[in-house]
């Protein structure tokens, strides 16, 4: 195993070294320990509960899968699941189509009134509208409870907008250059040349939009009235702030799980898929900055 | 029959200049439709959805009534604001939104520095990559997903903390509904979720130092925290002024999504900021022209902050956001 930094000199340097590695645990237990306790309550029998209430140890024998069981048996979850799928679906989808064309549209600086386009969209960067145009704007547009009034207000952030522009930009011109003089049009430049060669900027932001929308609950919160629409932290928070579960549960949920279980794995079930691409977003976020490096 | 000759407005020469110079921004214009046509949809967005709500947002200037729409709606100048100046919650707002503001920055920066620090002397890289890997997570979760862990660890009857405060012989302690509490329980999670996230740009800055630096203060004797003080801290010095500066420029904003989740009633008076009052005031109470003129009025304050604090971070921190 290499060590970053070369071997501990002395002493003093091995205290430090230990007294570095002491902090780095105690970091991690305190981020690690709070959702471990939520995994562990998700897990706890009902008649444990009863007898002893809930800890932060329980052994593997006695975990119990019922509150998952459930949530996952009844509809409003999946369902709520589903539109969470449908609009971080949708919504990517539309946020990378509008960022990646403005984006590349605004690369070409010779562009009759392209400095006038920048000032305007930099300057709703700086200064917007508020809560309550915006509302209006979507309510005027009869877009009110629909899904696209929580995908378009924000569709376009102006700086991944920003960013998508400065990548472009240095890729080398030649490239666009030759695709002309071969015949092709500046739709097909961008499809075929532009886009493969930016791929690491589009998954990028991609999923950087994707986060965004698979966390957010405001915008369906302000604009969804049908609670059929809600998406999954929507369900999430009225379960955390329901006093009876048995609208959220397959049986009468009293005597199947407990009710504090039922809502952390109603909070772990919601961290899952966020956890199943927390790998890619780790690839994609740090670019290099995870200490992987040896430093002599 | 003698006809008068009129001397043309411009002579032929320059005649011939700027018609050339208007047929060639047309050609230029013509020459790039296909990249118009990939501009339009961002037009349309943007005239749409934030520009449009700008035209709409002259409610504020009115007494909006739904029935009449906007236009017709009444002007009644800055009324609005001056009704928002002296109502009682003007000043518990912007103390509410100053304070936890204020309290985030002081609170949360030092702890992603530190953690940086720690991250970048660390020699068992093992340890370190996966306390990277676990503090790293949090940011990308929801609000409402912290908020069960938080029902999780703080709840007065099964939460994890009240259980050892119970054990200790003290009665349970209710952080979420207490305004004793409320505050801490924000700023403190706030920097469970963000730390790790917040000490990626400092742990970058750290990684960037010329070893050199080090190795040359090692030999003239300086301890691990010697070199940490002397070496470390001066070279992240701009980074740590321009995440300052720049966060000093949202200072108005307060986080609403995490306090409009983890608030109610009880802890109005010390949680309450700007904008969960415009959301409570403007849609649930349809205090339309009223919530926007507040609105705008922290966008407009807020305008100027961050254009002086880039200004400011420009020229003491090299850099600043645009």
């Amino acid at each position: 195993m290499k060590f970053r930094l070369g071997k501990p000199k002395n002493m003093g340097d091995t205290t430090f070294d230990g007294g570095v590695n002491l902090f780095l645990i105690l970091v991690l237990l305190i981020t690690f320990i709070p959702i471990w306790y939520a995994v562990i309550v998700s897990l706890t029998p009902l008649e444990l509960t009863k007898s002893q209430g809930y800890n932060l140890f329980l052994p593997p024998t006695q975990w119990s899968l019922e509150a998952y069981r459930q949530l996952l048996g009844q509809d409003s979850f999946l369902n709520a699941l589903l539109m969470s799928c449908l609009i971080t679906g949708s919504g990517v989808a539309i946020d990378m189509i509008l960022t990646t064309l403005t984006a590349y549209a605004l690369t070409f600086k010779d562009l009759p009134g392209r400095n006038i386009f920048l000032t305007l969209i930099i300057f709703t960067f700086l200064f917007n509208a508020g809560l309550i145009p915006t509302y209006l704007m979507v309510k005027n547009l009869n877009l009110l409870n629909t899904i696209p009034a929580v995908i378009l207000p924000g569709a376009i952030s102006v700086y991944n907008l920003l960013v998508m522009k400065t990548f472009f930009q240095n890729l080398p011109s030649s490239l666009r250059e030759s695709a002309i003089v071969d015949g092709a049009n500046e739709v097909q430049v961008l499809w075929h040349i532009i886009l493969p060669l930016s791929r690491p900027i589009l998954l990028t932001i991609g999923l950087f939009y994707a986060v965004g929308h698979w966390n957010d609950f405001f915008q369906p919160i302000l604009y969804l009235s049908d609670p059929n629409l809600m998406p999954l932290p929507v369900l999430l928070r009225n379960i955390l702030l329901a006093s009876s579960m048995n609208d959220y549960v397959e049986q009468n949920a009293l005597f199947a799980a407990p009710q504090d279980a039922l809502k952390m794995a109603a909070v772990i079930l919601t961290m899952l898929p966020m956890l199943f691409i927390y790998p890619w977003i780790q690839r994609y976020f740090t670019k290099g900055v995870l200490l992987g490096g040896v430093k002599e | 029959m003698r006809t008068e000759v009129i001397p043309p407005l411009v002579s032929k020469a320059e005649t011939r200049q700027s018609v050339g110079r208007t047929s060639r921004l047309l050609r230029r214009i013509w020459r790039y439709r296909m990249v118009y046509l990939m501009l339009l949809p961002g037009i349309i967005y943007f005239a749409l959805f934030r520009y449009g709500p700008l035209y709409l947002a002259q409610i504020a200037f009115k007494d909006f009534q739904p029935v009449l729409g906007v236009e017709a709606s009444p002007w009644i100048g800055f009324q609005n604001f001056l009704t928002f100046f002296h109502s009682y919650y003007f000043a518990q707002l912007l103390a509410n939104t100053l304070i936890i503001s204020s309290a985030k920055l002081v609170f949360g920066i030092p702890p992603a520095i530190i953690l940086a620090l720690a991250l970048s002397e660390a020699r068992f890289l093992p340890l370190a990559r996966l306390t990277q890997t676990v503090t790293y997570l949090p940011h990308f979760l929801s609000w409402v997903v912290v908020f069960g862990v938080l029902l999780g660890l703080l709840s007065p009857d099964n939460g994890l903390i009240n259980q050892a405060v119970v054990k200790a012989g003290s009665q349970p302690i209710d952080f979420l509904t207490n305004p004793a509490w409320f505050r801490a329980i924000i700023v403190s999670s706030d920097i469970w979720k963000e730390a790790g996230w917040g000490a990626i740009i400092y742990l970058a800055a750290l990684l960037s130092i010329d070893p050199s630096q080090y190795e040359a203060a090692a030999l003239d004797g300086a301890s691990r925290l010697q070199r940490i003080w002397y070496i470390s801290l001066p070279n992240i010095k701009d980074v740590i002024v321009l995440v300052t500066i720049l966060r000093l420029g949202t200072i108005l904003d307060a986080g609403f999504a995490q306090i409009f989740v983890l608030y109610s009633l009880p802890v109005y008076s010390v949680g309450d900021v700007i904008d969960t009052w415009v959301y409570r005031e403007g849609i649930l109470n349809f205090q339309f022209g009223l919530a926007t003129a507040v609105g705008l009025f922290k966008g407009a304050i807020g305008l100027v902050l961050i254009v002086v604090a880039n200004r400011v971070a420009k020229r003491f921190a090299g850099s600043g956001l645009y």
